[in-house]
């Protein structure tokens, strides 16, 4: 069996990773780092995801079908909220006709 | 398990039939790449059921930055961070008792799943508590919603996402619990060996995954503008 067995010692330092982690996402959460908040959190996210499904999936040992199945799944989902939000960001971008718009550049209000 | 042997196709020979090589699978190996492989197929599955929601609070906390804000304090930070550490720590649980399979240690097993088991109802109890102090504060959305405030529409939105969200990922974690208390009694009963312990490796993909799930969430709900004042 190819079955590749991590150290105990590794699975903690991935523990002690995500642990910090999580405690700088939240601290920094109470700076204003203006438009940078969400890239930052979202950056910390992603690395945390990163840490879990390399070492404890063990996707950093795994064939390289499962790693393409991995990207495809991650990918498709960043083309999900990636293209739907190109849609709703560009509304009202371009100069409508006076014949009533279609689209409203307004988000609707509830 | 009585040895039946077959000849089988040309250049497989004789096998015996143990739960590491079913039949139908060339070698032991190719038969743990397919549960492997069909599991993280589920897993995408997953990305794509949760994905929709995720896609959900993009577009409305796009449109209402605000309200969605002046919600996410509404939210218990000192609950909802120490969740997750709890939750991180069953994955590490989780993470040893897979390593524990692979080595056939079937006593530290049983142990760290039992110990993943108690993390992971420690997170549904502690999720319980938040969602009980949002129905008295009556931020559930409904007929008994009530929120003091400009935005209240869409503070109702963030609500309906936040109990969208961490409902759909506790129903996943009850599902997780399920599934670890039946590889629990498989281990108990000596199923999982150093040759064989594929379920054991699955749920903890499960496990971790419901996991990256939570590593999202977390900061999304609890985290929106922080800096910018308090209630």
């Amino acid at each position: 069996m190819s079955d590749h067995v991590e150290s105990k010692g590794l699975y903690f330092a991935i523990f002690l990773a995500l642990m910090v982690g999580t405690a700088i996402t939240t601290a920094i959460a109470f700076v204003d780092l203006g438009v940078l908040n969400t890239p930052v959190a979202l950056a910390i996210a992603v690395s945390k995801a990163m840490l879990v499904v390399l070492f404890f999936m063990h996707v950093r040992h795994s064939s390289t079908l499962t790693k393409v199945v991995v990207f495809g799944g991650t990918f498709w989902l960043a083309l999900l909220i990636g293209v739907t939000m190109i849609d709703y960001i560009s509304r009202g971008w371009l100069p409508q006709k006076e014949q009533g718009t279609q689209f409203s550049s307004q988000p609707p209000r509830l | 398990m009585a040895d039946t042997t077959h000849t089988i196709d040309a250049g497989h020979g004789h096998h015996g039939h143990s739960l590491a090589l079913r039949h139908h699978f060339a070698s032991a190996e190719q038969q743990k790449e397919a549960s492997t492989l069909g599991m993280w197929i589920f897993l995408v599955t997953e990305v794509m059921f949760f994905g929709g929601m995720f896609l959900a609070y993009v577009i409305y906390r796009t449109w209402y930055p605000g309200a969605f804000a002046a919600a996410s304090r509404h939210l218990d930070i000192t609950l909802g961070g120490f969740n997750t550490a709890v939750l991180i720590g069953s994955s590490l649980t989780m993470a040893m008792a897979v390593r524990a399979a692979q080595l056939g240690a079937r006593r530290s097993l049983m142990i760290f799943l039992i110990l993943t088991m108690v993390l992971g109802s420690v997170f549904l109890g502690v999720k319980g508590v938040e969602w009980h102090h949002k129905y008295v504060e009556h931020h559930i959305p409904g007929p008994n919603f009530h929120y003091d405030g400009p935005n209240a529409g869409n503070v109702q939105l963030f609500f309906s996402l936040y109990f969208g969200m961490t409902g759909l990922h506790a129903f996943h974690m009850v599902i997780g619990l399920g599934l670890l208390g039946t590889l629990l009694y498989f281990a108990w009963r000596g199923r999982y060996t150093a040759e064989y312990n594929t379920p054991v490796d699955l749920a903890g993909l499960y496990w971790h995954f419901v996991d990256i799930i939570w590593i999202f969430l977390f900061p999304l709900l609890y985290l929106i503008d922080r800096h910018t004042g308090g209630h």
